[in-house]
Order: C-alpha cells, then sequence, then structure tokens
C-alpha cells in the first residue's frame, strides 16, 4: 500500500500529554519549523489549571494547539486535525478538540490499567477502541518502547531515555506533514550544547520517529502546507508577554529615560515582570513589590523622580491599584498599567482568557478620573500597542492602561519586527532648572497639548509639591475653589481626550466601508473575527471589520464609520463591555455577542452568528 | 558666587510659601520647626531633598517644606518614597508619616522598607489617636481609649512601634519627642547621616484629640524620672538626681540606686550596635511606666548593611558588564528569524 500524498490549505495541530511530557517544547518546535517553512500560522499552549496536578490525571494535562497554512492565520483553530495525545487523561481532556473524522496519534503505553484510572475511566473501559467507532482514525504507537529501542546503544538510563519520548513523536508529525528535521536538530544541539550526549539522544529520537512515520505504513495519507503569501520581510515567532517586554524596553532605549517596572506575581501577567528583570543593562530596574499597591505606587514614586513608571498585573491586582491609578491622574506623571485579563470575577479562572475588564479600565475609579486605554490585538501587537502606550504616557504625562489578556499573552505568532530606526520617536524634555530672578515655578500651567511639564527633583528651581488634594490651576496649590475643581475635572478630561488628536483615524479591517453588517472587536478577539469575516467577504456577503485598539478616547472617525453600516455587531468574552461605551458615546443601537467562557470564539460560530445578520445569503464563489 | 557652590541657607529657606494649617498648639509646629532647622546643616542643595507623606494631619508636612515634595495617598508613603529613592539615589529622601497611616492602613509597606533598607529617612509622627478624621482610636492608642469609635474604650492592644521596627530588621531605630527639640535636633542629624533606612518614632502631642497622652515623658517635672535619654558608650542613668540606673542581670534588665550600693560601673552600658539589646530597650514600654522602667529616647540601634539602592546600582552594574552595551536591533530580532520573500 502506497501513502497518499495530499497538499492542505490549513492545517490544525494539538499536542497533549502530561504536565512532565514536554508538550509545549514539542508544540513550540514544530511552530519554529512551521513558521520557517513559511507558513502562516497562530499557536495557543492551554495550561493545566492546577499547579502540579497528580501526573497522569485529567487536571494535570497540558496542550498545545497550532494553526498553520498557506493562506493568511489569524487565530489558532477552533477544532484540530490530528490530535497528539501521551496518555488517557490526555485523550480524555481533548477529544472535544478534534475535528469529526480526525486523526489521534496516540501513545498505547499511556493507556494501562493505572493511566485508565487516573484518568478516571472505567476499569474495563478501551477508550481508543472506542473512538476509533466514532468515526476517529486511530494511529496507536507505542512510544515508550519505541524510543527505548531506538536508544538502547545510548548509555542512558530508561528514565532519561524516556524523557526523549516527546522527540520521538514530534518526529513521526514532522513525516506526517513532510517537514525538515533541520530547525530542531540545530535547536537540540544547542540546547543540550554542555550535554552532547543528551542532544544526540533526542536527535536519534526524533530522527527514528521521522522513519517509523515512512517506514511503518500506519497512516495512509501523508500532507503538505505550501508556504503562505506572507509580506515580504525578516520575522521572528513571539508571544504577547515576550512583545510587551521588547516593546517596553524599546520604548526605555528610545525615550532615553530609565524605566521603572514596580510589580508583584500574578497569572497571567508575572512573565512580563520576568521578561522586563532580565533587561536591567537597558537602564531599567525591576522591583518585585510587597504587594500590587506598592508595585504601583514605588513606579509614581519612580516617575515624580523622571522614569517612565509602569505596573504590570491582572484584574484582582488591578483593582488594588485603583486609588494609586486616580493619584497618578491627579499629579499627572506618566504610568503605564499593565492589565493582562483573566477570567473573573474575583479569582475566577486564572489561566483562562476573558476581556471582562474594559469598563474597569475607562470607568472604575472613584472621581472623575480619566486615564487613556489602549488594548493589543493579537501577541505581536503587543509590541506596538505597548510602545504606543509609553510614548502616550510620557508625552501626555497621563496614565495609560494597556489591556492585554491571557490569550494573546500566551498564544504566539510570527512578527515581522522593526529595526529601532523604524520606531517612531518617543520625545521627553523634563523641565529646565531656573534662576532665582525667574518668576516662580507653576508646576501645573499647560502647553498647546494641555500637557504640564515634568519637573523632576534635582533641578535648582523647580522646587514644588504635588498632591492628591485638588490643586489650583497653574500654581498647583491646594485649592477647595469650587469653580477651580470644575475647570480640573474637565481640563484633566480635555487633555485625555487630545490624545486622539495624534491617534490614527479607524481603518477597515475587512470589507466595505459600508453595508449591511459591521464587526467590531477589540482585543484579542481580533483573530477570530478577522478569520470569520474574510470568509464570509470571500463567499460574497456585505460584512465588514474594524478593531478598535484605542478605547479612551476612541479614534477621531469612530462614530462616521459605525453609522456607515445598517448592523454594528460587537463580540466580545464578556457581557457587553464596548457595547455600552458605543451606544453611550455614539447612539449607535448595536447588537452584542457575548459568551464568556474562558476561551476565545471559535471562527465558524462567529460565522454563523454574522450571517443571522446579513440581508442576502451572499454570492457563492 | 559661583554655581556649584552650595549657597548658605538658613530654617527659613525651607519654609515654602503656604500657610501651615495645624492647630495651633499642635506638636508638628516644633517639629516642622526642627527639620526646617536641620536641612540648611546637612549641606544637601535644597533641590536634592524631597519630603513624601501619606494621609493625616502630620502628612500635610511637604507642603510646608520649600522642597520637592509629594503628598501621596493614606499608607503608601514607603512603596512611594521606595521607588522615588530606588530610582533616584542622589536624592534625599524623607518620609513623614503618622501612627494610623504607617502602622495601620500602611503597615504592610512599612515593615517591607524596613527590610529592604532602602535610604529613607522616616520620621513617625505617633500621637496616639486619629487627628485629621477626627479623634478615632489608632493602633498605638493605648487599650480601653475611649474615642468616637470607641465609646466603651478600645478593645485593640497597641503596637510598640520600636519592637516593630526591630523585628523588621530596620537599621536604625529611634525614639524623639516634639517638646524637646534640641534632643530631636539631635536624632534627625543621626537619622540624616544614617545610610539605609531610618526609623524615628516622635512622640507628638495632638492638643485636641489627645492632649498630655505624652505628658510624663514631655513634662519638664515627670520626665527625668521617666525618660531615659541614650547616650552611646554610656551607662543607662535616669531621676531627678540622676540617682538610678539600669543594669542587666544576664538578659533581665533592673533598675538599681546609685545611692544604694550601685556605681555607674555596674551599670547596662548603652551600645547601639547591639540587637539584642535595643530589643531589650524597647519592651520598656508599660502604660505609665508602671513595671518601673523608663522609656527610652535617643538611637536605641543603628547597624550598617547596604541600602537597597545601592544593591540595584550593582545589579545594574553587572547586567550591563554581563550582556554589553545594550543592543535594541539584537533584542528586536531575537535568537531564531527567517526571511520571507
Ligand atoms: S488634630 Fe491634633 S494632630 Fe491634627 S493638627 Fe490638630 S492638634 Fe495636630
Amino acid at each position: 500500500m502506497s501513502v497518499k500524498e495530499a497538499s492542505k490549505k490549513t492545517a490544525t495541530i494539538r499536542f497533549a500529554g502530561d504536565s512532565g511530557d514536554g508538550m509545549q517544547l514539542t508544540g513550540s518546535q514544530f511552530t519554529n519549523t512551521t513558521a520557517l517553512a513559511g507558513n502562516d500560522l497562530s499557536t495557543l499552549p492551554d495550561f493545566p489549571a492546577e499547579i502540579r496536578a497528580p501526573a497522569g490525571t485529567v487536571a494535570g494535562v497540558s496542550g498545545f494547539q497550532i494553526h498553520f497554512g498557506s493562506k493568511p492565520i489569524h487565530a489558532p483553530g477552533d477544532m484540530c486535525d490530528v490530535l497528539v495525545v501521551m496518555n488517557a487523561a490526555a485523550l480524555k481532556a481533548n477529544i472535544k478538540h478534534l475535528k469529526s473524522g480526525g486523526v489521534i496519534i496516540a501513545n498505547v503505553d499511556g493507556f494501562g490499567k493505572k493511566d485508565l484510572n487516573l484518568a478516571k475511566y472505567g476499569p474495563e473501559a478501551d477508550p481508543l477502541g472506542e473512538v476509533s467507532t466514532q468515526g476517529y482514525t486511530v494511529v496507536p504507537v507505542d512510544v515508550t518502547k519505541m524510543t527505548r529501542e531506538s536508544l538502547a546503544e545510548s548509555g542512558l538510563t530508561f528514565k532519561e531515555i524516556d524523557r526523549s519520548k516527546n522527540m520521538f513523536v514530534l518526529g513521526i508529525v514532522y513525516w506526517l506533514y513532510s517537514r525538515s528535521l533541520e530547525p530542531t536538530i540545530n535547536f537540540l544541539r544547542t540546547k543540550f550544547a554542555k550535554n552532547p550526549q543528551v542532544a544526540e539522544a533526542n536527535v536519534k529520537a526524533l530522527e527514528d520517529g521521522y522513519t517509523f512515520g515512512a517506514a511503518t505504513q500506519i497512516f495512509t495519507e501523508r500532507y503538505s502546507v505550501g508556504p503562505a503569501k506572507i509580506e515580504p520581510g525578516r520575522y521572528r515567532n513571539i508571544t504577547g508577554n515576550e512583545a510587551a517586554v521588547i516593546g517596553l524596553t524599546a520604548a526605555a532605549k528610545m525615550s532615553g529615560i530609565p524605566m521603572f517596572l514596580g510589580s508583584y506575581p500574578i497569572t497571567p501577567a508575572s512573565d512580563i515582570l520576568h521578561g522586563l528583570a532580565r533587561m536591567k543593562h537597558f537602564n531599567i530596574i525591576t522591583y518585585q513589590a510587597e504587594d500590587e499597591i506598592a508595585a504601583i505606587t514605588s513606579a509614581i514614586g519612580a516617575a515624580f523622580g523622571g522614569s517612565l513608571g509602569v505596573t504590570s498585573s491582572s484584574g484582582p491586582g488591578i483593582a488594588l491599584k485603583t486609588e494609586a491609578i486616580a493619584l497618578a491622574t491627579i499629579y499627572e506623571l506618566p504610568l503605564v498599567i499593565i492589565n493582562v485579563q483573566r477570567a473573573g470575577p474575583s479569582t475566577g479562572m486564572p489561566t483562562k482568557t476573558e476581556q471582562a475588564d474594559l469598563l474597569q479600565a475607562v470607568y472604575g475609579r472613584a472621581g472623575e478620573c480619566p486615564v487613556v486605554v489602549v488594548a493589543p490585538k493579537s501577541p505581536a501587537d503587543c509590541f506596538d500597542s505597548i510602545y504606543e502606550a509609553c510614548k502616550i504616557a510620557t508625552e501626555f504625562m497621563i496614565p495609560v492602561m494597556f489591556l492585554s489578556d491571557g490569550y494573546i499573552a500566551n498564544g504566539a505568532e510570527p512578527w515581522k519586527y522593526p529595526t529601532p530606526d523604524q520606531l517612531a520617536p518617543i520625545n521627553v524634555a523634563y523641565a529646565k532648572p531656573r534662576s532665582n530672578d525667574d518668576e516662580a515655578f507653576k508646576p501645573y500651567t499647560r502647553n498647546e497639548n494641555l500637557v504640564r511639564p515634568w519637573a523632576i527633583p534635582g533641578t535648582k528651581g523647580l522646587e514644588h509639591r504635588i498632591g492628591g488634594i485638588e490643586k489650583e490651576h497653574e500654581t498647583g496649590n491646594i485649592s477647595y475653589d469650587p469653580d477651580n475643581h470644575h475647570f480640573m475635572v474637565q481640563m484633566r478630561e480635555n487633555k485625555r481626550n487630545k490624545v486622539a488628536e495624534m491617534l490614527p483615524l479607524i481603518e477597515m479591517e475587512e470589507g466595505e466601508t459600508s453595508g449591511d453588517v459591521l464587526v467590531v472587536g477589540w482585543g484579542s478577539t481580533f483573530g477570530s473575527i478577522k478569520e470569520a469575516v474574510s470568509e464570509l467577504v470571500e463567499e460574497g456577503h456585505s460584512v465588514s471589520q474594524i478593531h478598535i485598539r484605542h478605547l479612551a478616547p476612541f479614534p477621531k472617525n469612530l462614530g462616521e464609520v459605525l453609522r456607515s453600516f445598517k448592523t454594528v455587531l460587537i463580540p466580545e468574552i464578556n457581557s457587553g463591555q464596548l457595547i455600552k461605551l458605543i451606544r453611550d458615546q455614539y447612539f449607535v443601537d448595536a447588537i452584542g455577542y457575548n459568551k464568556v467562557r474562558g476561551v476565545p470564539f471559535a471562527v465558524e460560530e462567529l460565522k454563523a452568528t454574522i450571517k443571522g445578520y446579513l440581508s442576502t445569503n451572499g454570492v457563492q464563489s | 558666587m559661583k554655581s556649584n557652590e552650595l549657597e548658605v541657607l538658613t530654617g527659613k529657606d525651607f519654609s515654602s510659601d503656604q500657610d501651615v494649617r495645624w492647630c495651633p498648639g499642635c506638636g508638628d509646629y516644633t517639629i516642622l520647626k526642627q527639620v526646617q532647622n536641620v536641612m540648611p546643616e546637612l549641606g544637601i542643595p535644597k533641590e536634592n531633598i524631597v519630603f513624601v507623606a501619606g494621609i493625616g494631619c502630620s502628612s500635610r508636612f511637604p507642603y510646608y517644606m520649600n522642597t520637592y515634595g509629594m503628598h501621596t495617598i493614606h499608607g503608601r508613603a514607603p512603596a512611594i518614597a521606595s521607588g522615588l529613592k530606588i530610582s533616584r539615589p542622589d536624592l534625599s529622601v524623607w518620609m513623614i508619616t503618622g501612627d494610623g497611616d504607617s502602622l495601620s492602613i500602611g503597615g504592610n509597606h512599612l515593615i517591607h522598607v524596613l527590610r529592604r533598607n532602602v535610604d529613607i529617612n522616616i520620621l513617625l509622627f505617633n500621637n496616639e489617636i486619629y487627628g485629621l478624621t477626627k479623634g478615632q482610636y489608632s493602633p498605638t492608642s493605648k487599650e480601653g481609649t475611649k474615642t468616637k469609635s470607641t465609646p466603651y474604650g478600645s478593645l485593640d492592644h497597641p503596637f510598640n512601634p520600636l519592637s516593630l521596627a526591630l523585628g523588621a530588621d530596620s537599621g536604625f531605630v529611634a525614639r524623639a519627642m516634639d517638646r524637646d527639640p534640641k534632643h530631636l535636633n539631635t536624632v534627625l542629624h543621626r537619622a540624616a547621616s544614617h545610610k539605609g533606612t531610618s526609623f524615628v518614632e516622635i512622640y507628638q502631642n495632638c492638643i485636641v484629640f489627645n492632649d498630655g497622652a505624652f505628658d510624663l515623658y514631655t513634662d519638664k517635672v515627670s520626665r527625668p524620672e521617666s525618660a531615659l535619654y541614650l547616650e552611646q558608650g554610656q551607662p543607662l542613668i535616669f531621676g531627678a538626681d540622676s540617682s538610678k540606673g539600669v543594669r542587666l542581670d544576664g538578659m533581665r534588665p533592673e533598675i538599681v540606686d546609685l545611692n544604694n550600693g550601685y556605681s555607674a560601673e555596674d551599670l547596662w552600658i548603652h551600645d547601639e550596635h547591639d540587637h539584642m539589646k535595643a530589643y531589650i530597650l524597647s519592651r520598656f514600654f508599660a502604660v505609665g511606666n508602671e513595671d518601673g522602667f523608663p522609656r527610652p529616647f535617643g538611637v536605641l540601634f543603628e547597624q550598617n548593611r547596604p541600602p537597597y539602592e545601592e544593591l540595584v546600582r550593582e545589579q545594574m552594574a553587572y547586567a550591563l558588564k554581563k550582556n554589553g552595551a545594550p543592543d535594541l536591533e539584537a533584542l528586536l530580532s531575537g535568537d531564531e528569524t527567517w526571511v520571507v520573500g
């Protein structure tokens, strides 16, 4: 029997196993190889909810999904074509992610009595047999045995050999998708440079897995996915949190001022603290504070001293920072507040994603307290968005909230990274010293953008006091004058709204500038909406997409764009928050599509929803 | 005058143009005066000094100093001052706080700044009451204190601020009082010259809501019997005619009569660098000195360990040496890239 070679436009693979099986590494290796092969791609790690759940249990399953193709890819794929499972628990937890008729590559050694028991299958159960009767193609491989045979001569112990099981499986999948082994071999030899024995064992397991796929005829079909039409340039792979770290570092370098990150560990934001802690040579101080409040207030103290203050957290931590955000707002000091949103309320589901902190970001403080809010749309976009947040914060002396979420923070995509000379300048100037003959310094005078001077300690003649108490216009002295308070409340609002002048106008992401349905998104739903809308446009429907990065203030032309469509549909992973802002500001009778399940939207569900609002059935091409 | 020479300043130069708004007779006035007096003596340019305060009567302090200043939010001054000092080690940072501000709502930040040892001079004005919110008991109020919020008397056991500071490994722990400005002046100088966090508790009379809380120590008549002034290398002697001393029997302190069989040689010699003994001194804390031990004033403890901000700078220098000059281009591209097109 010969193997059929099939060419595919897109494919989705999910690797799943116990936390100890190295599935994240396997997935990221497949990702790198796929990127090097020229595919467009999007990935999503699926971490176990519990820390160190018992090995072999469903709670301990770790997964990694990659969606790649020869066409543009914006989301990690609803359902997978191939599911790799290292044990029974992995099958149990992930079978729901497999397309009907999909392929399961199963490590049969992970389906013993003990494994079935841990995965809470009945003692007589035969889950693999069962799923094969449901139309799935099961490819059983005794990975443990094969890897041990492959590495019998390696001189390693069984325990050490078993750590290479994931490479054997990766080899099989590489064969299945006609991938080169080269990038992973190079990776292994670099990673284990200090331990060549382990490096070569892993390389051999990988190669033998590949050969096993070719020689044993366990598959009837083999696939290839051609390169995508991607904008020419130099690319790298990046997760959202990594991109945020690089964006902050770039902003520190380009602004020429020190950066101070005050942070307190919290899922899923901690990687930003970890990443920035390695950037000390860029004149960046990272400070793990005693709590969320100290994290932000230390950054405010540093901002008074002339640093760009940054604090990173997730929703519950942001709630604790609220009073300090108001302080930075009335001080008018530059501060970037990072909220990597997670499912709430309270502790909620820390490893799951949600977009439910938008109203908190825009309104969630005592008093009239306007800040700027920006939200990245994808992992790579975290770079641009946070760089812009730093630019706005320093150039406008204002707190800026950066609203990422767990999905883009951990998801990865190829990034056409810029060179330093392509980055916008960040113009920071501290106020100049004064002599005794100059008139007294007034810390709350303003320039044409309503921005006050940044007068930092150590500058002669600018000694001044700032406080959380309402301040008199220009002098900054304490003032309880009713008219002054009204004036200052408006001033802070007007200044925040002035930021819109430097922001780009909103542009169509997909479709025409008017028509039946406009799908409006923000944040991490971008990829799913983009795939759904682009497919509908291709099918000939009158549907368009815009995606809002600047949520406060909104882009100046937003109202005009919204009013050009019969129906405005706003999908959000919350109970309807952007829709409240839009209805409030533009009187547009928008329709919400809201699911709060801790997971991204599936492209198919969005397509179905949008179709419900189309006046035509489109022109099938 | 050459611009790099220090101008000769006086206390007046440190007084801002704002009207001071404490109640007439408030202990804060004398403390403000002493701080303004000490400033020009430190030889630090005015523009390099920053006063940071939380919320409360005492925390209005920065508005009255003609230096840089931050009036912040309740309890958070230690964290704000830490961020400022860590990012700007060149500045002289002073933190003004009260018993409610730093021991209640800001208790967490206080213990952490002390353990980290950021070079900040903390002046805690202790008046054993909430003044700004008009008279509720504070975490230093004595048990049974009757206030608006405790009409039947407070049930809370109070903090011992100096024991707390020592427990948090503070490197400089001292006590002073508003009514002895000369002594306060010396303590402020000591705090200023200490590298690392200096913690100074200042007994401050709130004439409106807790008048006379510290009379036992501040009243000129009762003071000699009730207050023990500490001096490095000197025996612990107190009493109207300096007739009483403190002796250590092992680790147990006892009061002895110098007119009755004991001489100065028998006494406990104050050693600021002895952590154990400092802790024992901090435990001379009975309400009304009922256990007979006088309340110590002066520097209980001083220890030199590297200030946090210096360690931060050292680590940044190490990172620079290890990684070489920052290379943004290399950071943007990372280790693995590919070319399309
Ligand atoms: S209330 Fe008490 S502490 Fe506050 S200003 Fe008046 S006297 Fe001073």
